[in-house]
């Protein structure tokens, strides 16, 4: 394997054949580029379907109310049905150990102004657990806590875009901020995931937020999370559950569509689960594939060198080549072609892979790259089956009797 | 040298078999220089074959060098190849993506010779052919001449017991063939044994010896005067 004079062989036997060298390496190149082209676009698929959970807690559901649309137990249809304090309450202590983090939310719209800059931002009332749920990342300060919502005080929690819109280059950090007339204390200024807007918003504690607009105890929607430990079904039968016990609790026909709402993405995970399931059977199927073709087609390019190399073999034998050799040398030929091609492959695998960046977005392909682990296993596939498509020509190629060989044409 | 007993080959040609070597007997001492004759079909090329190790006899002896050649693997028939014998071939045989030395040292890689030793005595016996000012030079840019001169550079490079030369100016003019006969004839005088099969009776008459082949079996075998092919050169 180390023998310097038999790489010289090769390598002189390859620089003097550049033909049949580039042929069965082009074929391993194109096998491989293609395989790792498909894998990083499958991973790009993969990541633009997670991107689209990172924004909130992939375990979260959504708790809505509207009117009713049937008359049911002495009501009349078009029922207003108005979540407050208590049912928030009836939530969190009615589920014990499937509930993970709850908060309310109230929404309002209230114009923030900050000595000569003012704005209009979507207000969102919630509790200390809301972060979690948000997953809402602190640049500085802290977020909204369980004492300020037991004192209704009057802490606020501002984006990124807020800070920047109001204060310009200031720290908005323990200033008072003024919204529809009341000043606040900025006491945090987070950044989010999901996009512009999401940093345009002024978070405030909810029950605060009950006290100085309208003096009651509203919620306009309750968010939860469900312990993780739940499988995609249990979490579907939890969501149906809450919407169940709500429904009862409210006096609203089972079967009433619109009075109570409740969503996860639970259903959603399951489907794209499914579907990445598929395509990555796809990537996985047509990447063997093509993964197999190409060592077929280097099998086929050997076979042929072989029969284009008889005469050259059999004058080696007739000089004193072991059977040994010649399969040694055959071998080492193609395992050699194998890998560097292949590796030229994986290379312009990578730098395509690097040229779509972000170009296909549109397609649901989104930062499509290949790992470390994965093109170390290409490289040991490639070098295996470099091994396999050679041994078959080699051991032909070692059988050759140098009689028949040299026999004249 | 060579020491052959009632040796028989035969060849199935689908139901048929065709019996080709018929009980050859024949021995050949170190230093001689014999000429193979017979017409085609008469056995001379399956003979030397079998001498070349390159094809087995059915049954019958063979010795070379006291070393009885039977029922050898392949790995083994490839070491005493290398170790015994020298080719030349009709059609001369050289790798053509190798230069006149490199396919003088070919043999030498095959004896695990360092690289070194391998190119000096290649080059040594490029010159003794006359050709070391072609050392660099691809067969495709030799003569036919040339080429047989480099093949039977790389035979000698070995340093094998026995040279067998099947047909080795078949491909040849008659001006061309007298100068390799003439190499030939100095590698004889130099203690080389050789073997030429040939069916050209002018180049048989520049061995020391003839063996007539019919038929698969020695219909004659006489010590020939010598006709240096030298005075036609």
């Amino acid at each position: 394997m180390f023998d310097r004079d038999r790489w010289q062989e090769i390598f002189e036997a390859i620089g003097k054949n550049k033909l049949r060298t580039f042929l069965s390496g082009f074929t391993v190149a194109l096998g491989i580029l293609i395989f790792t082209v498909l894998l990083g676009l499958g991973n790009g698929l993969l990541n633009s379907f997670l991107s689209s959970f990172v924004d909130d807690a992939q375990n979260i559901i959504f708790i809505n109310s509207g009117n009713t649309s049937k008359a049911y137990k002495g009501f009349q249809e078009n029922r207003k049905i108005q979540f407050k304090n208590e049912d928030f309450e009836f939530i969190k202590s009615n589920y014990i150990g499937k509930v993970e983090f709850a908060t309310p939310r109230v929404y309002r719209n209230g114009q923030a102004k900050y000595k000569r800059e003012s704005g209009s931002y979507n207000i969102r009332a919630v509790n200390q657990d809301h972060q979690y749920l948000e997953k809402t990342i602190m640049m500085k300060g802290r977020y909204i806590n369980e004492i300020d919502v037991k004192e209704r005080s009057k802490n606020i929690v501002i984006g990124r875009l807020v800070e920047k819109d109001l204060f310009k280059n200031e720290s908005a950090l323990g200033k008072m901020l003024d919204v529809d007339g009341i000043p606040y204390k900025v006491v945090g200024v987070f950044q989010d995931s999901g996009g512009d807007n999401e940093e345009r918003i002024i978070y405030i504690p909810f029950k605060t937020v009950q006290l100085l607009f309208g003096n009651n105890d509203h919620i306009d929607q309750i968010n939860l999370s469900y312990n993780m430990a739940m499988s995609s079904e249990q979490a579907i039968a939890f969501a149906d559950q809450i919407k169940d016990d709500l429904k009862e609790k409210f006096k609203v026909a089972p079967d009433d569509q619109s009075a109570i709402r409740v969503r996860s993405f639970a259903e959603d995970i399951k489907e794209t689960m499914v579907i990445l399931g598929g395509i990555y059977l796809i990537i996985f199927v047509v990447g063997i594939g093509t993964l197999i073709s190409g060592v077929i087609g280097i099998g086929n390019i050997m076979t042929f060198s072989i029969k284009e190399r008889t005469k050259e073999l059999g004058i080696r034998k007739a000089l004193g080549a072991s059977p040994r050799s010649i399969i040694a040398m055959v071998l080492q030929e193609s395992v050699l072609i194998t890998s560097v091609a292949g590796y030229v492959g994986l290379l312009l695998g990578i730098f395509v892979l690097k040229l779509i960046g972000n170009n296909l977005e549109k397609f649901f392909i989104l930062n499509p790259k290949v790992d470390t682990g994965v093109i170390i296993v290409a490289t040991i596939t490639l070098i295996l089956a470099g091994l396999l498509a050679g041994y078959i020509p080699a051991r032909r190629a070692a059988r050759i009797k140098p009689i028949i060989a040299l026999r004249d044409e | 040298m060579i020491e052959i007993k009632d040796l028989h080959k035969s060849y199935q040609m689908g139901s048929n078999s065709l019996h080709v070597l018929k009980g050859i007997d024949f021995s050949v001492k170190e230093g001689e220089l014999v000429a193979i004759m017979g017409s085609s079909g008469s056995g001379k090329s399956t003979l030397l074959n079998i001498l070349g190790m390159l094809d087995e006899a059915d049954s019958g002896s063979y010795f070379l060098d006291n070393v009885p050649i039977k029922g050898l693997n392949e790995t083994k028939a490839a070491q005493y190849r290398n170790k015994f014998l020298g080719f030349v071939f009709q059609s001369f045989n050289l790798i053509n993506y190798k230069t006149a030395l490199e396919n003088v040292a070919l043999p030498l890689y095959y004896q695990r010779k360092k690289r070194k030793e391998r190119t000096d005595k290649a080059l040594s016996y490029l010159g003794k052919v006359g050709l070391a000012d072609w050392a660099t030079h691809l067969p495709s840019e030799l003569s036919g001449g040339q080429k047989q001169r480099v093949a039977i550079a790389r035979a000698l490079a070995a340093d094998p017991k026995v040279l067998l030369a099947d047909e080795p100016t078949g491909a040849l003019d008659s001006t061309t063939s007298y100068e390799v006969m003439d190499i030939i004839q100095n590698i004889n005088d130099e203690g080389k044994t050789i073997l030429v099969v040939t069916h050209e009776p002018d180049i048989a008459n520049m061995c020391k010896r003839i063996v007539h082949l019919k038929d698969g079996v020695i219909v004659e075998d006489k010590e020939v005067e010598q006709v240096r092919a030298s005075r036609y050169v």
